[in-house]
C-alpha cells in the first residue's frame, strides 16, 4: 500500500529502485480518481503533466541523484500559480484563467523533482474557515463526509488525509493551514512570515499570508518545508536567513525544553479539548519538557484585529480582478463602470465580497484611524506580547481549534461564528510566527488538533518538538476509514 | 488685478531615467509598441509582486540632496486605491504620510533680478500609470501598459508663488536640476517632466489663503504660465461678481486657452491609503546618503556662482549659461582654450551668436555645428585683432554653415584685418579726394558726416580695416592734418 507510506520511506524505495515514480505517481492518479468525487478536495487533475514529471524524476535518479522529494508527488493549493494549468484560487473570477508562470513555491519543489498530481479546492480566494466559499463546492472532511475539513487549505488537507498525496501545499493567513489540519487529522505547518517567498501566490492579505504544508508526519513536513523555504528576491518581504536542514534536527532530545502555556487559551476550553491538551502536555513532560505559565493579554483581541487587518489588504490586493487584462469578464458591458460592476459582482462570490466591503470601510477617510490604525496597534501590542512569552519559553503549547469539524452548512449563514473558528490560530499570523497543528485525538470520532508556536524562524524547533511528539504517539497514523 | 495676490503650489512629477521601472524588471524606453514593455508585474497579473529599483531611490537622494533637503532615514509606500483601466492593480504605489525627501528649498533669480527661496513640501516615488488610447479603435479604447511602472518623482511645492511668471521661473529651475543630476530628461513633449499647479486668489494683505483650484497635467512651461493666468484671472472675476470659488480639478485647454472642470471636491476619490504590505520600509543609512552626496555634480547655483566669481559674468549671464550642464561645459570648453581674460567676451558669443545659430536650427548645445576649439578660435583672431567683431560673425555663418575652421576661412575669404596704417590712409585719402562737397560741409560743422566718411572708408576696404585705427586716422584727415 504505497499511499500508507512516508515520504522518507517512498525516497528510500525511490532511492534503492525497488519503485519508479510513475508507478508512485499512477497509483495516487487512481486514488484521486476513485476517491475524489467523494471529496472534492482536487479540483485540476494534471495526469499527463504528472506521468512526465515523474518520468523525469525517474531518469534523475537513474542518473544518480537523489532527493528528499525526488520522485515524490504532492497536490498544490490552487492559489499557486502553476505555468499552464488553471488557476483558480476557489473562484468564478479565475475559472478560466491559466497562469503564465510558476509560483516560487511551485518551481522550488519542482526543481526538488517533486510532481505535481493536480491542484486542490480551497475557499474563495482563500477567505473562509470551512471550504464551502469555493466556487467549486464544499470539500468534505474525509473523517465524516457530512462535516467541513476546515479551510481556507481544505482541500489539501483532505487530500493528504484521504492518502491522495503524501504532501499538499497550503496557505495560512487566519489559520487556513492550522484549522483543516486539525480537522481532519493530518501535520501542518506555516512558517514564520517572510521565510516562504509569497511570489505568485495569489494574495489574499499579504502581510500575513504564509505558505506551508500538509503532511502525515512532522518528518514530512520538514522535507517538504525545507524544500520551499528561502529567500527570493522576487518577494520584498521574504527574508534572507539560511534554511537548516530541517529534518536532521527532528531527534534533538526535548529535556529542558519549556513550553508555555497560554493562561487566555485555556478560558472557556470545551472539557474534552481541554483533556486532549493535558494528556499532550504529560507527554510532553514525559519527554523531559517542562512547562512555564506564559500570558497574552492582548490576545483576545486578535480576531477582530484580524477582521480589520486582513479585509483591508483584501479589499486592495483584490482589485486587480476588474474584468479587463485577466480573469472572468462580465457578458456585453455597457461602459466601463458596469463592466466593473458586473465583472465583479458576478466574478466574486458573498464571502470575499463581504470582506472587500470590510475593508474598503475600514480603510474610508474617516474610519481609517478608528478601525484600521488602531488594529496595526493591537496587532504591535499581540507581537509584543508574543516577544515577553519566549522570553520565558521555548514555543507555546494551545488547542488549534476549539471543536473539531462541524457540518457542512452549519455555519455559513453566521460569519461571526466562523470567523470565531480561528481564535486560536489568527495570533500566530498577526505576529508573524511559524506554528504548527499536528493531530492529538479524537473528540466524537473526529481528529483534533494540537497547536505549538514558537518565535520567529524557530520552524526547526517547532518540527523536532512535533516529531518527538509523534515517535511517542500515534495520533498522526490514524487515517479515516475508507480511505486508509 | 493689483489688490489682488495670486498664491502658487507646483507639483511637478519628474520622470526618473531608470533603465528599468520601479517595481518590475521591464524597460522603460518611450515610445515602442504598446504593451511590448509590460512585464507581468506591470499587467498585475495574480500572485506577481513589487520589488524596488535601488537606482530610483538613489536618484531620489541625489535631488533630495540637491535641494538641501532632509531624506527621511525611513520611508514608506503606501497603496492609493482607486479604479482605472490604465491602472492595472487598482491602486498606485505611491509615498503619503512618509515621503523619501522632506522639506528642501530652490533659490529662483526672479526677472526684475531678485533671488526667492521657494520652499519644496517633499518629494516622493511612485509609479506612473499607463495610457488609455481612445483614436483609431471605433467604439473600443485601448489600454498601452508600457508607461505603468515608469519611475516618477513626485516634487511638491509650498504655496510660496506669488505669479504665473515666478512659477515659471520655479519650474524652469527645477527643470535644469534634474537634468544637471541626470535623474530625469526633462522632455516635456514625452511627458518625462509634466506639472500640476495650485492656484489661488486672495486680496493683497489678507493672511487666509483662498480657496484653491488644481490645473492637471500642464506640458510646457507656456501652457503653465497661461493657465495660471487664466485660472487666476476667472477666480477674480467670479469673486468680484459676487460668486466664490470651489475647491476642485480643473484641467487646461491650449487650443481655446481656458481650464474647465473636471471634478469638484465632492467627486474627488477617497483613495483609502493604507501602507503597501508588499513592500518593506525604505530606510536609508547615512553611509549610503554620503555615497550619493559624493557623487553629486556641481550644481548650477554652485557653478553659477563660480562663473561670477572667477569670469567676472554678470549674475545673469551666468544664469543664462549655467542653464544646462551641457551650455555650461560648452561654456568653460571655451573659455579654457582662450583663456580667463576673454571669459565676457566669450559668454557674449556663447549667448549672442552661437545661441541664436542654434535656436535658428533647432539645435541642442550637444549638436552645435561649431566646437567650443572652433569658437574659441574664432574668439581668438578678435582678440589678436585680426579681424573685427563684424567680421567674425561673418567668419562664424561660414563656420557654421562649411564646417571650416576660423583661420581657414578667414585665410581663403581674405578677411584679415587691415592695420597697416599706411594702408588705411591712403583709402581714406582717396574717399575724401572723391568726395568734396561732403568735405566742405563736414569742415563748415556738419559733424554727422563722420559717419559718411566710416562707411565709405569701411566700404572701399571690403570691411576690414581696423575700427579704431581707422576712425583715428579718418578723424584726423578730416580735421585737416
Amino acid at each position: 500500500m504505497l499511499h500508507t507510506l512516508s515520504i522518507g520511506e517512498l525516497a528510500a524505495k525511490l532511492a534503492g529502485r525497488e519503485i519508479s515514480s510513475v508507478e508512485i505517481t499512477r497509483h495516487f492518479l487512481a486514488r484521486i480518481e476513485r476517491l475524489n468525487g467523494r471529496l472534492n478536495a482536487v479540483i485540476t487533475l494534471t495526469a499527463e503533466q504528472a506521468l512526465a514529471a515523474a518520468a523525469q524524476a525517474d531518469r534523475r535518479l537513474a542518473a544518480g541523484e537523489r532527493g528528499k522529494l525526488l520522485g515524490i508527488p504532492l497536490i498544490h493549493k490552487d492559489i499557486f500559480c502553476t505555468d499552464g494549468v488553471r488557476t483558480s484560487c476557489g473562484s468564478r473570477m479565475l475559472d478560466n484563467f491559466v497562469a503564465p508562470y510558476d509560483a516560487t513555491v511551485v518551481e522550488r519543489l519542482k526543481a526538488a523533482g517533486a510532481v505535481m498530481l493536480g491542484k486542490a479546492n480551497m475557499d474563495e480566494f482563500a477567505m473562509g474557515s470551512s471550504n464551502e466559499t469555493s466556487y467549486y463546492g464544499p470539500v468534505k472532511n474525509p473523517w465524516d463526509e457530512t462535516k467541513v475539513p476546515g479551510g481556507s487549505s481544505g482541500g489539501s488537507a483532505a487530500a493528504v488525509a484521504a492518502r491522495l498525496a503524501p504532501f499538499s501545499t497550503g496557505t495560512d493567513t487566519g489559520g487556513s493551514i492550522r484549522q483543516p489540519a486539525a480537522l481532519t487529522g493530518v501535520t501542518g505547518i506555516k512558517p514564520t512570515y517572510g521565510r516562504v517567498s509569497r511570489y505568485g501566490m495569489i494574495a489574499f492579505a499579504s502581510s500575513l499570508d504564509q505558505a506551508g504544508v500538509f503532511a502525515v508526519s512532522a518528518a514530512d513536513a520538514a522535507a517538504a518545508l525545507e524544500a520551499m523555504s528561502g529567500f527570493d528576491p522576487r518577494d520584498s518581504t521574504s527574508v534572507d536567513t539560511p534554511v537548516p536542514d530541517y529534518s536532521a534536527g527532528l531527534d534533538a532530545p526535548l529535556k529542558g525544553l519549556k513550553i508555555g502555556l497560554l493562561r487566555e487559551f485555556f478560558e472557556g476550553l470545551e472539557a474534552r479539548n481541554q483533556a486532549l491538551i493535558e494528556a499532550a502536555l504529560a507527554v510532553y513532560t514525559g519527554l523531559g519538557a517542562e512547562t512555564v505559565e506564559v500570558s497574552l493579554p492582548h490576545l483576545p483581541l486578535s480576531v477582530p484585529t484580524y477582521y480589520v487587518v486582513a479585509p483591508a489588504e483584501c479589499s486592495s490586493n483584490l482589485s486587480r480582478f476588474d474584468g479587463v487584462r485577466f480573469g472572468y469578464r462580465c457578458d456585453s458591458p455597457r461602459d466601463l463602470t458596469d463592466l466593473y460592476e458586473r465583472s465583479r459582482g458576478e466574478g466574486f462570490g458573498a464571502e470575499v465580497k463581504r470582506r472587500i466591503m470590510t475593508g474598503t470601510y475600514v480603510l474610508s477617510a474617516g474610519y481609517f484611524d478608528a478601525y484600521y490604525l488602531k488594529a496595526q496597534k493591537v496587532r504591535r501590542l499581540i507581537t509584543d506580547d508574543f516577544k515577553a512569552a519566549f522570553a520565558r519559553a521555548d514555543l507555546v503549547l494551545c488547542p488549534t481549534t476549539p471543536t473539531p469539524a462541524f457540518g457542512i452548512g452549519a455555519k455559513v449563514d453566521d460569519p461571526v461564528t466562523m470567523y470565531l473558528n480561528d481564535i486560536y490560530t489568527i495570533g500566530a499570523n498577526l505576529a508573524g510566527l511559524p506554528a504548527m497543528s499536528l493531530p492529538c485525538g479524537f473528540i466524537d470520532g473526529l481528529p483534533m488538533g494540537l497547536q505549538l508556536i514558537g518565535p520567529h524562524f524557530a520552524e526547526q524547533r517547532l518540527l523536532n518538538a512535533a516529531h518527538q511528539y509523534q515517535q511517542a504517539t500515534d495520533w498522526h497514523r490514524h487515517g479515516p476509514h475508507g480511505f486508509v | 488685478m493689483s489688490d489682488w495676490e495670486l498664491v502658487i503650489g507646483l507639483e511637478i512629477h519628474a520622470q526618473l531615467a531608470t533603465r528599468s521601472k520601479i517595481f518590475s524588471g521591464a524597460a522603460t524606453a518611450y515610445g515602442a509598441a504598446p504593451n511590448t514593455q509590460a512585464s507581468l508585474v506591470d499587467l498585475a497579473y495574480p500572485g506577481v509582486l513589487p520589488v524596488l529599483n535601488a537606482e530610483a531611490v538613489r536618484m531620489a537622494v541625489k535631488f533630495g540632496l540637491a535641494i538641501g533637503a532632509t531624506v527621511a532615514p525611513r520611508s514608506v509606500f503606501a497603496r492609493k486605491n482607486y479604479f482605472y483601466p490604465d491602472l492595472p492593480k487598482g491602486y498606485q504605489i505611491s509615498q503619503y504620510e512618509l515621503p523619501v525627501v522632506q522639506r528642501g528649498s530652490l533659490t529662483v533669480l526672479l526677472d526684475d533680478g531678485t533671488l526667492k527661496q521657494v520652499g519644496i513640501t517633499r518629494a516622493h516615488l511612485e509609479e506612473d500609470a499607463g495610457k488609455s488610447l481612445h483614436e483609431g479603435l471605433g467604439q473600443s479604447s485601448g489600454i498601452d501598459l508600457n508607461r505603468a511602472g515608469t519611475p516618477l518623482l513626485e516634487i511638491v511645492s509650498e504655496p510660496d508663488l506669488r505669479s504665473a511668471k515666478e512659477a515659471v521661473a520655479y519650474m524652469k529651475k527645477l527643470h535644469t536640476l534634474v537634468r544637471y543630476l541626470e535623474i530625469c530628461d526633462g522632455n516635456m513633449q514625452e511627458g518625462s517632466f509634466r506639472c500640476d499647479a495650485n492656484v489661488s486668489v486672495r486680496r493683497r494683505g489678507s493672511a487666509k489663503y483662498g480657496t484653491r483650484v488644481e490645473i492637471k497635467n500642464l506640458n510646457s512651461f507656456r501652457f503653465v504660465e497661461k493657465a495660471i493666468q487664466y485660472e487666476a484671472a476667472r477666480q477674480i472675476e467670479l469673486i468680484e461678481g459676487g460668486g466664490t470659488v470651489v475647491q476642485e480639478t480643473r484641467l487646461y485647454d491650449s487650443d481655446k486657452d481656458e481650464t474647465r472642470s473636471m471634478r469638484s471636491k465632492e467627486e474627488a476619490n477617497d483613495y483609502r491609503y493604507f501602507p503597501d504590505p508588499d513592500l518593506l520600509p525604505l530606510e536609508i543609512d547615512a553611509p549610503f546618503v554620503a555615497e550619493v552626496r559624493a557623487s553629486l555634480p556641481e550644481l548650477p547655483d554652485e557653478k553659477s556662482a563660480r562663473f561670477v566669481r572667477d569670469y567676472g559674468l554678470s549674475a545673469y549671464d551666468a544664469g543664462v549659461l549655467c542653464a544646462s550642464r551641457e551650455l555650461g561645459a560648452y561654456y568653460e570648453a571655451v573659455v579654457a582654450a582662450l583663456g580667463a581674460a576673454h571669459a565676457k567676451l566669450a559668454a557674449n558669443w556663447v549667448m549672442g551668436e552661437l545661441a541664436s545659430a542654434l535656436n535658428r536650427d533647432g539645435l541642442e548645445i550637444d549638436a552645435s555645428r561649431v566646437a567650443p576649439a572652433g569658437l574659441a578660435q574664432l574668439l581668438a583672431r578678435i582678440v589678436d585683432d585680426t579681424i573685427s567683431g563684424k567680421i567674425a560673425k561673418e567668419v562664424f555663418e561660414a563656420m557654421w554653415s562649411e564646417g571650416l575652421a576660423a583661420d581657414a576661412i578667414i585665410e581663403s575669404k581674405g578677411l584679415k584685418q587691415i592695420t597697416d596704417a599706411g594702408a588705411i590712409e591712403s583709402v581714406i585719402d582717396a574717399v575724401i579726394a572723391a568726395n568734396p562737397r561732403q568735405l566742405a560741409d563736414y569742415r563748415a560743422g556738419k559733424d554727422k558726416l563722420f559717419g559718411f566718411f566710416v562707411g565709405q572708408a569701411m566700404k572701399a576696404t571690403g570691411g576690414k580695416a581696423n575700427p579704431a585705427q581707422l576712425n583715428e586716422i579718418l578723424k584726423r584727415k578730416l580735421g585737416g592734418a
